[in-house]
């Protein structure tokens, strides 16, 4: 061994190797740290929690959970109504909202409509997203009274948000050469659009309406719960009588169903792309 | 030739072959009844259906102009829905992470932890936030702690998920460096899997917090605080120009959120 060899093995051995830190600023990262605990501490004081309540949640869930096994499917009937009003409710309302996303589409794509049209378009579209379906159902129990109306009326507005936005950034992507050729043979706008630009988007279309149809459901379930139609409404009057057993079978029936309809739209969506 | 020509001139253009014909006529078909049968058993009043434009337009007539006396309990819920929206987001990474890690294909450590992993992902993910909220609003009683823990169990599967898939896509070469090193276990995640989803990790993060904080709105629909407590009462009180102020704050919430996440994704991606 040459003596140099000892001296940086020696050398080696002294030094020590440490993961540089996430954030190279010691200020940065020290400083973030003290905001974040600053801030916990913050809001877990001026929260206002009901600690005397929160106590009895032991024992209160171990007569929930008590109560909710095993699961009653006794009233089937019920279930059956509540789900088939899901159903109709999701089907309807995606078929409407899928139908009336199209020309909002239109509207909204930079590239076929002109620029107040698009401005319009936007704007729908963002007015449509811009509150959780279950905000805007309240506003149409409120309007039009309880029921599957209200229900359709919201998850189309849903499915208008959704459906136009995505439609409306693909048509932005199209390929311009067909349009082209169509307008140089002298075709009008609206056969343009339809030998244009439909072919073209119909695939990612008809992918979006699955994906929407499956959306649709999950929401259907949750709007009900504001008095908008279908299996919600169950559950929630179900919770309100303290029926938990009756109110784990319909939770478990939905989760089920949720699995289905995802897998379905899942496939539905491979085999079209 | 002349055959050719004139079988060719027969021959009429269509978009469809046959057989994408028959398929598109079964598809409108099943489409037509479905349609027929849900518009004809549907519990629907129709005259109501047809005086609902006159209705909604009557509810935005009472609407106007917004109040903004009660300004600052608005203030305050909403910040109160930005605490529950950040604190469970906070919360949640400490049990998803873990989750991700056993339902992640690669990192598990046997058969049972993955299905378990999963089973957790599958059932948080299905249930959506505001019936989590109904059952802890119904375990703990209405208030803040119903709707934190609601958010909570609702994002461990959209975290765990996504950081599940994460993991799943690292480069496996520095963890088998460091396996021939003969690194422990921990030392593994720790130097060799988590530099290669912090990225994924931020991005995750951040969209769930924007999610959060719109799902945070509605919680108090079913009582467990936040902004919709407030919201449910003056629809209660028929206070519609109250409910009006409430909707424009949570429009500025939702797009001041949006500006800080499109923002912080900048900095931190």
């Amino acid at each position: 061994m040459t003596p140099l060899k000892t001296a940086s093995a020696a050398m080696v051995v002294g030094r020590f190797w440490r993961k540089p830190p996430f954030i190279a600023n010691p200020w940065v990262r020290y400083g973030l740290m003290a905001v974040t605990l600053i801030y916990l501490y913050w809001a877990f004081s001026t929260l206002p929690f009901n600690w005397e309540r929160i106590s009895e949640g032991l024992p209160r869930s171990a007569r929930i959970f008590g109560g909710a096994f095993p699961p009653s499917f006794e009233r089937g009937g019920l279930l059956w109504t509540g789900f088939k009003e899901s159903f109709q409710i999701a089907f309807l309302s995606t078929l409407l909202g899928v139908v009336l996303s199209v020309p909002i589409a239109v509207m909204a794509a930079k590239n076929i409509a002109p620029k107040p049209v698009y401005l319009l378009g936007r704007t729908i579209i963002i007015v449509a997203r811009s509150f959780h379906p279950v905000i805007v159902a309240i506003l149409f129990v409120a309007a039009v009274g309880f029921g599957p109306l209200a229900g359709i009326l919201t998850l189309t507005l849903y499915s208008i948000g959704f459906v136009a936005k995505l439609l409306a950034e693909e048509i932005e992507e199209i390929d311009w050469g067909q349009v082209e050729a169509m307008r140089s043979v002298g075709a009008g706008y609206l056969k343009t659009l339809i030998y244009g630009v439909f072919p073209q988007v119909m695939p990612r279309q008809i992918g979006l309406s699955m994906y929407q149809l499956d959306s649709n459901l999950r929401a259907s379930a949750v709007v009900g719960i504001v008095g908008a139609g279908g299996i919600g409404g169950t559950l929630m009057n179900a919770f309100g009588r303290y029926d938990y057993d009756f109110a784990f079978a319909i939770l478990l029936m939905i989760i089920g169903i949720i699995l289905v309809s995802e897998g379905i739209s899942g496939w539905v969506r491979k085999k079209i792309w | 030739m002349v055959d050719h020509a004139i079988k060719l001139t027969d021959q009429v253009w269509s978009r469809y072959d046959r057989k994408e014909q028959r398929i598109r006529y079964v598809t409108y078909l099943v489409m037509l009844i479905g349609l027929v049968w849900a518009v004809s058993d549907i519990d629907i009043f129709w005259p109501w259906v047809w005086d609902a434009p006159n209705q909604i337009q009557s509810l935005g007539a009472r609407m106007w102009p917004p109040r903004f006396d009660t300004w600052d309990a608005i203030f305050n819920a909403m910040l109160e829905t930005v605490h529950i929206a950040t604190l469970s987001t906070f919360l949640t990474i400490f049990i998803a992470l873990p989750v991700a890690y056993i339902s992640a294909q690669n990192t598990t450590p046997n058969k049972a932890t993955l299905w378990l992993g999963r089973v957790i992902l599958v059932s948080s993910r299905s249930v959506n936030t505001i019936i989590w909220a109904l059952l802890f609003v119904a375990i703990f009683g209405p208030g803040v702690l119903a709707g934190i823990l609601a958010v909570m169990f609702r994002s461990i599967g959209f975290i765990g998920k996504l950081m599940g898939e994460a993991i799943e896509e690292i480069d496996r070469k520095p963890v088998e460096a460091m396996e021939a090193t003969g690194a422990s276990k921990m030392k593994i995640v720790l130097y060799a899997i988590v530099p290669q989803v912090m990225p994924a990790f931020f991005a995750i993060i951040i969209l769930r917090w924007d999610i959060n904080i719109r799902e945070s709105t509605v919680l108090g629909l079913v009582g467990a605080g936040g902004i919709g407590v407030l919201l449910q009462g003056s629809i209660d009180l028929f206070a519609w120009q109250t409910v009006l102020t409430i909707l424009l704050a949570i429009v500025m919430l939702v797009i001041l959120g949006e500006a800080i996440t499109s923002a912080l994704r900048k900095k931190v991606i």
